[in-house]
């Protein structure tokens, strides 16, 4: 393990491996004939250029650690959670639910209630193929895909059927009850006297956003149970010698990863759109995977690695104005790129690296 | 409804079957080869979408059909290669590996279609050339008036594009391959038990990379065929899904290629009903919503899984880099 200094393993690998992402990235902004550094010029502008574009760039921050952190929580315990979007999509009809039931009197008395429908219902979308894989051996990425395309159907019959608000043609529901209007930047910066952009989205859920962070660092490194997590991710044979049921972690982990996936709908549905539509996680839950690799599967990283996909997103909305030839889905390619680097060939970004360590060591 | 009545409607989704069954055949014997060979592939999905964008592009701008396809399977073989460097060559995660061969395809079908054609991101139209033509067996229109197996024949079995009978002749291809020479038998060891083929003597590297370069101009042949085929251009994500659905079939079929066929044509029967019958109404009971119609591949592959139904036991060295003993 002291084949290279820890620094080197956390902030010079995964750095190389953004560069070399970017520089593919670039090449393909310059096959199509245009200026990658401008390109990147224009996007980080956009990105961090003003309060509404920070305001946007936080607001998909926000998603992105949510789903983030849900990959990582598996990730810990050995399981692929590529069902993100389906756990999220899920748990927005579970937020939507318990939002439409009553008419809250006060946004701080719906938001618990809310987060603990979306919690339940995106924790139930991620524990059924937890408990086929614990029980009877199910590869939990099928399923998992599975189950995000069998999300998908559910809400089209629902949002079409009994969700559906009658007075519109589009498939979504009612709007919520103004008591449910989560604060955005906007209004609870503007008692300290900052004049935050009124039409960004970012809203209070950032802060939940952060709050989870803390919550998985304390849980994964604080806690006997995220003690037994980490045991089971690193040896499941060693685990269950040491008295850890395989069936319990398989459960847990994925339960909370799928709650933490969808804490995406608190952000989106309750606090943007106020009221349910179709297809609201927007890819959000498969960005997540490439985050959880980006930030080492630590809260710390994943909040970094967020708000940088934050910028990408946000940014990549903006090139359409600036270089109307270069299309906002290149945001999708620089995605593919980090997580194609990070994830799938981190050996051979890791292999010379460990190598040059070794050499400089001898040396000494 | 009436018998004559009837029979149209049965004849008209058999053909609707048969349409949209091929890409997943093509998708799914593509997997079959590369899970045998011991390294999973999510990557079908972009496989198939940077081919279909590809050949729409390169027929549309030549105006010959064969260019066209050609280059999608080329621009299919450079993501399975990727795949392969980075699954095999460098044992990284090949699902990740995956991950992100969809995250490109995505990407980069729409940024270079958005440069290229100005549409955003789809192709224009193709022109008679630039497409596959439906082709009528010899018989099939002096046969039409023999009495049910007629129509059957001329509507169901003829008529249908090129690559469409290229997609049946590769399933007892792929069969013959794996079961019936030296190059299957290995291929298929490789994906259960690589170290005794390694200590036979063969490479399993080798093996591998041949079996995802397979699956690279399958997928290729997938992707051709959805946008020259079943559609006559290209359009942003317009593989749907059908990489899954695909995946799915083929552990439905337990990694076997006649049992594959029958797996896509059951998930393609399964579209072709939602396509042409969005309600079913049941003797007038109920109602089956699309959306169940639609998830119903998802749903038995979830169940078959599980071993509700019969137990899919996968190639036992799937997943898993090799690492030769020093």
């Amino acid at each position: 393990m002291d084949k290279m200094p820890k620094w080197a393993d956390i902030v010079l690998i995964p750095l190389i491996s953004l560069m070399l992402a970017f520089a593919a990235s670039g090449l393909v902004v310059l096959a199509i004939g245009e200026n990658p550094i401008q390109a990147i010029t224009v996007m980080v502008k956009g990105a961090l250029g003003s309060t509404s574009g920070l305001g946007y760039t936080l607001y998909y921050a926000t998603n992105y650690m949510f789903t983030g952190l849900a990959v990582a929580v598996a990730f810990h315990a050995r399981m692929f959670n590529i069902g993100g979007e389906g756990q999220a999509a899920i748990a927005g009809v579970g937020a939507t639910l318990v939002i439409l039931a009553f008419d809250w009197p006060h946004w701080a008395l719906a938001l618990p209630f809310a987060i603990m429908g979306a919690a339940l219902f995106g924790g139930f979308w991620a524990a059924v193929p937890a408990y086929l894989q614990a029980k009877r051996g199910s590869h939990i990425v099928i399923t998992t895909i599975m189950f995000n395309f069998i999300a998908a159907a559910v809400m089209g019959f629902l949002l079409n059927g009994v969700l559906k608000n009658p007075n519109t043609q589009n498939a979504e529901t009612v709007k919520f009850p103004t008591g449910a209007h989560l604060p955005t930047a906007h209004e609870f910066l503007a008692p300290l006297g900052i004049n935050f952009s009124k039409s960004a989205p970012l809203n209070i859920s950032f802060l939940l956003a952060l709050l989870c962070a803390f919550l998985v660092w304390f849980l994964l490194w604080r806690t006997r149970l995220g003690y037994e997590i980490r045991a089971f991710g690193q040896s499941e044979k060693g685990a269950k010698y040491a008295g850890i049921s395989a069936f319990k972690i398989i459960m847990i982990s994925m339960f909370i990863s799928g709650a933490l996936a969808g804490m995406l709908s608190i952000n989106v549905v309750m606090g943007e759109q106020e009221r349910l539509i179709k297809e609201f996680v927007e890819g959000a839950g498969f960005v997540g995977i490439a985050v959880a690799l980006m930030g080492r599967n630590h809260p710390v990283g994943i909040i970094l690695a967020a708000i940088l996909f934050g910028m990408l997103t946000q940014g990549g909305f903006e090139l359409l104005w600036e270089m109307p030839n270069i299309s906002k889905e290149v945001v999708l390619v620089i995605q593919g790129m980090i997580i194609l680097f990070t994830g799938a060939l981190d050996y051979m970004v890791r292999g010379p690296v460990e190598k040059l360590f070794l050499r400089m060591k001898k040396g000494a | 409804m009436d018998t004559a009545n009837f029979f149209l409607q049965a004849l008209l989704t058999a053909d609707m079957t048969i349409r949209v069954s091929v890409v997943l055949i093509f998708a799914c014997l593509a997997g079959l080869f590369s899970e045998r060979a011991g390294i999973f592939d999510i990557g079908l999905e972009g496989k198939m979408l940077i081919s279909a964008f590809f050949t729409a592009a390169v027929s549309y701008q030549t105006g010959y059909i064969w260019y066209g396809v050609a280059a999608g399977i080329a621009a299919s073989l450079v993501f399975a290669l990727i795949h392969g460097v980075a699954s095999i060559t460098f044992r990284g995660n090949q699902l990740i590996s995956g991950v992100a061969i969809n995250f490109l395809a995505s990407g980069l079908t729409v940024v270079i279609g958005h440069a290229w054609f100005k549409k955003g991101g789809l192709t224009p139209p193709l022109s008679d050339a630039g497409r596959f033509h439906e082709i009528t067996l010899p018989f099939a229109d002096a046969l039409r008036d023999v009495p049910i197996l007629g129509p059957i024949y001329a509507d169901v079995i003829s008529g249908h594009k090129l690559l469409v009978y290229v997609a049946m002749l590769i399933v007892p291809l792929t069969w013959w391959l794996l079961y019936r020479t030296r190059f299957g038998l290995r291929l298929r060891a490789v994906g259960e038990n690589p170290a005794s083929v390694d200590t036979a003597g063969v490479s399993v590297v080798r093996y591998r990379y041949a079996a995802v370069l397979i699956a690279g101009v399958l997928c290729g042949l997938g992707g051709a065929y959805l946008s020259t085929s079943q559609g006559a251009a290209f359009g942003k994500e317009m593989t749907a899904g059908r990489g899954f659905i695909a995946l799915a079939a083929l552990i439905f079929s337990k990694w076997r290629p006649w049992y594959a066929l029958m797996a896509c044509l059951l998930f393609g029967f399964l579209e072709a009903i939602s396509n042409l019958f969005p309600n079913i109404n049941v003797f007038g009971l109920f109602e089956i919503p699309v959306q169940f119609t639609q998830a119903l591949p998802y749903i038995l592959t979830v169940v078959i899984l599980a071993g509700f139904v019969g137990k899919a036991i996968p190639p036992r060295a799937g997943g898993e880099p090799y690492v030769k003993e020093r």
